[in-house]
């Protein structure tokens, strides 16, 4: 019999019963919520009477409507005033843990939850969020749910799965100067396509994965779900240690080191099969950005607007089409030749303390240019907290970028930051559909370095003529 | 949850591929507190012109179309974003059935919570089905769970598959919370077993 993958060692740890014909029944040792995809869930719960089983293994944050400018005004927008006190009354009555827009806890709910220790390998996570797929970084499994399904979670603690197949995503070698690990997925991305990934768990794997940081980990699997995959995951190691010591919620002392050595039995075993295989050889990768209407629509920085009519398939064609038209691109323009009116540096893809850094870096005694509106804003009231010590709020705010609260912010523009119509972006977070991040914007996907850079030429541009 | 057998209805192609959740429930909708009330927002900024008339050029603006109940449209249709905002305002709009050759995971979930039926079929099938659409005012066609079958009055039938027991939830309407608690036992001897 071949050896078991780790997605395989968590499913199995995690099953409460299963029989044939069915999906299984797993258990779920961390259940994350927002305001958005929470109120008819707890309504739900309230119609048929029932309660939550573990509020202990629920946490609650406010991230999508908040506002990111000056929190002490009342919010304007009184739908959004409504859904928040909705989400505090649920999480008063069911008695869970809630960091609302005020307390120090609070940020992004995929920043939160690996900030304070909650994330940990092994687990099984689950949030009415896509973007769930982050925490498989620490070696969870990970994923997005529906309304539906958050209610089933808080009424019985687990979750009817069918098990999924699994896909491993290998970069071979280390990633080259200048490129970092939001190149690496949308390069993914781009390989295996929008879809492609529909059905499986991807795991990570390969030089390249091993030697990135957390944060970086954190930004491949957040966007796995960009490629279908409803879950990716890294195998925990050193870096993932490391990371997690001390954090508030994390066993301590010796109780860690004992975790530790459970941690280490979760890696997939040499042996083990996956139903899929994907090599990526990093060597070859060069920053990347997208150019279309969803995160597969990609090409490096060195390439150009594709032409339409260079796609076989007649539905791609179609589609590049109805994205060069939505854009307002032309084809064989090249990518260092579209100039740009906004920028975004935040979102759960990358708002982390390093992606800070590395944007903080690149604006670091340059100049926004004049026609370019710049924000950055942190994932978390914590990172924000550390930022400022570090000093990266002068750096950011002396190049002329606004520095804000944290939230999920123009990632989607359900608070008041958004896209005008017509405005184009460079924005570092993870989807790029039509009116994303306003109705009529036109958003082009980059890395935290890339959109720092673009902000101060005005335009894209090849971070490693910058760098080094 | 509303129990699905089998549903004859016309036929409206949106002949797209990737048609994602911002597109079918913009954001700024999921705001709302509500489980219903979302029809009017159905695909609205494709549906509707910046003045907030509707877009004449947009399929679902189309008289032919005003009854249409079942959704014929491209391979990975829902993709994006867990909202289940997405099938409520399909169904609530009044969709009974949504054919397409592929759809996103969680949206496919998502359809099953709510009696809304995303029936898999071919790319060959789902071409002609668009075809037919487009051309026969009226089109429509029928789509029996029971059977897993999908036919037309032009004597055109496939079947499809479907998981087992997602087919038996449907078809009875299960209510999945229900079900899970049936064993309650097992996840209470599940967290002992843990501590
Ligand atoms: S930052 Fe964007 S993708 Fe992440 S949870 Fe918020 S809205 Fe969703």
């Amino acid at each position: 019999m071949p050896g078991k993958t780790m997605f395989d060692k968590i499913w199995d740890a995690h099953v409460v019963s299963e029989e044939p014909g069915k999906p299984s029944v797993i258990y779920v040792d961390l259940h994350l919520v927002h305001e958005v995809t929470s109120n008819q869930a707890f309504d739900g719960l309230r119609l048929a009477k029932r309660g939550v089983r573990r509020p202990d293994l629920t946490m609650a944050t406010a991230d999508h409507d908040i506002p990111t400018t000056d929190r002490s005004k009342p919010i304007e927008d009184p739908i959004a005033v409504q859904q928040l006190e909705h989400l505090a009354n649920d999480t008063k009555e069911f008695n869970i843990q809630f960091a609302d827009m005020h307390s120090p806890l609070n940020g992004i709910v995929h920043v939160v939850g690996p900030e304070q220790g909650n994330t940990q390998p092994g687990k099984v996570i689950v949030c009415g969020d896509s973007h769930t797929a982050t925490h498989g970084a620490f070696g969870a499994f990970a994923l997005g749910i529906g309304t539906s399904e958050v209610e089933h979670v808080l009424a019985t603690q687990t979750l009817r799965q069918n098990k999924h197949k699994t896909m491993q995503v290998d970069v071979n070698g280390p990633l080259p100067f200048g490129v970092t690990p939001k190149d690496l997925i949308l390069a993914i991305i781009g390989q295996i396509g929008i879809a492609g990934g529909t059905g499986y768990v991807i795991e990570y794997t390969g030089q390249a994965i091993r030697e990135m940081s957390m944060e970086g980990r954190m930004t491949v699997c957040n966007m796995s779900i960009e490629g279908g995959a409803r879950a990716g995951m890294v195998a925990p190691d050193e870096t993932t240690f490391e990371y997690m010591r001390g954090r508030a919620n994390v066993p301590q002392g010796d109780a860690f080191d004992e975790a530790v050595e459970k941690w280490k039995l979760l890696p997939s075993d040499d042996d083990a099969v996956y139903d899929a295989v994907v090599t990526i050889d990093a060597a070859s990768l060069e920053p990347h950005l997208t150019w279309g209407t969803n995160p597969g629509q990609v090409t490096s920085i060195t390439g150009s607007v594709p032409d339409p009519s260079s796609f076989a398939d007649p539905a791609d064609r179609e589609s590049a089409e109805r994205a060069l038209d939505y854009m307002a691109l032309e084809a064989n323009t090249p990518m260092t030749e579209i100039p740009i009116d906004r920028v975004f540096i935040g979102s759960c893809t990358n708002s982390r303390i390093e992606d800070l850094r590395a944007a903080a870096e690149v604006a670091k005694g340059r100049k926004v240019s004049s026609h370019v509106g710049a924000m950055v804003v942190p994932g978390s009231y914590a990172i924000k907290q550390q930022a400022e010590a570090e000093g990266l709020d002068k750096i950011f705010l002396d190049a002329g970028f606004e520095w804000r609260n944290a939230g999920c912010s123009m990632c989607l523009a359900m608070n008041p930051d958004h896209l005008e119509p017509g405005e184009r972006s460079a924005s570092t977070s993870n989807r790029n559909f039509e009116g994303r991040q306003g109705k009529g914007g036109r958003t082009h996907l980059v890395s935290p370095q890339m959109a720092a850079a673009a902000a101060i030429a005005g335009h894209f541009v090849d971070i490693r003529d910058w760098e080094g | 949850m509303n129990a699905f057998t089998k549903h004859s209805g016309v036929v409206m192609p949106l002949d797209r591929v990737n048609v994602d959740t911002d597109q079918i429930i913009p954001k700024q909708f999921l705001k709302r507190v509500e489980r219903d009330g979302y029809e009017d927002f159905l695909f609205f900024d494709w549906r509707f012109n910046e003045d907030g008339t509707p877009n004449k050029d947009f399929v679902l603006n189309h008289p032919g179309y005003k009854d249409a109940s079942v959704l014929v449209a491209g391979r990975n249709f829902g993709c994006g974003s867990s909202r289940e905002h997405a099938p409520w305002a399909l169904q609530q709009y009044g969709f009974k059935a949504i054919i397409s050759p592929s759809y996103a995971d969680i949206f496919y979930n998502n359809c099953f919570q709510n009696g809304l039926l995303p029936v898999t079929l071919d790319e060959v099938s789902v071409a002609h089905i668009t075809a037919q659409a487009k051309e026969i005012p009226g089109y429509a066609v029928t789509v029996d769970l029971e059977n897993c079958v999908v036919s037309d009055n032009e004597g055109f039938s496939v079947s499809f598959s479907l998981d087992e027991f997602k087919q038996y939830c449907m078809l009875n309407g299960l209510d999945d919370i229900g079900i899970t608690l049936q064993d309650e036992d097992a996840i209470t001897a599940f967290e002992a077993r843990r501590g």
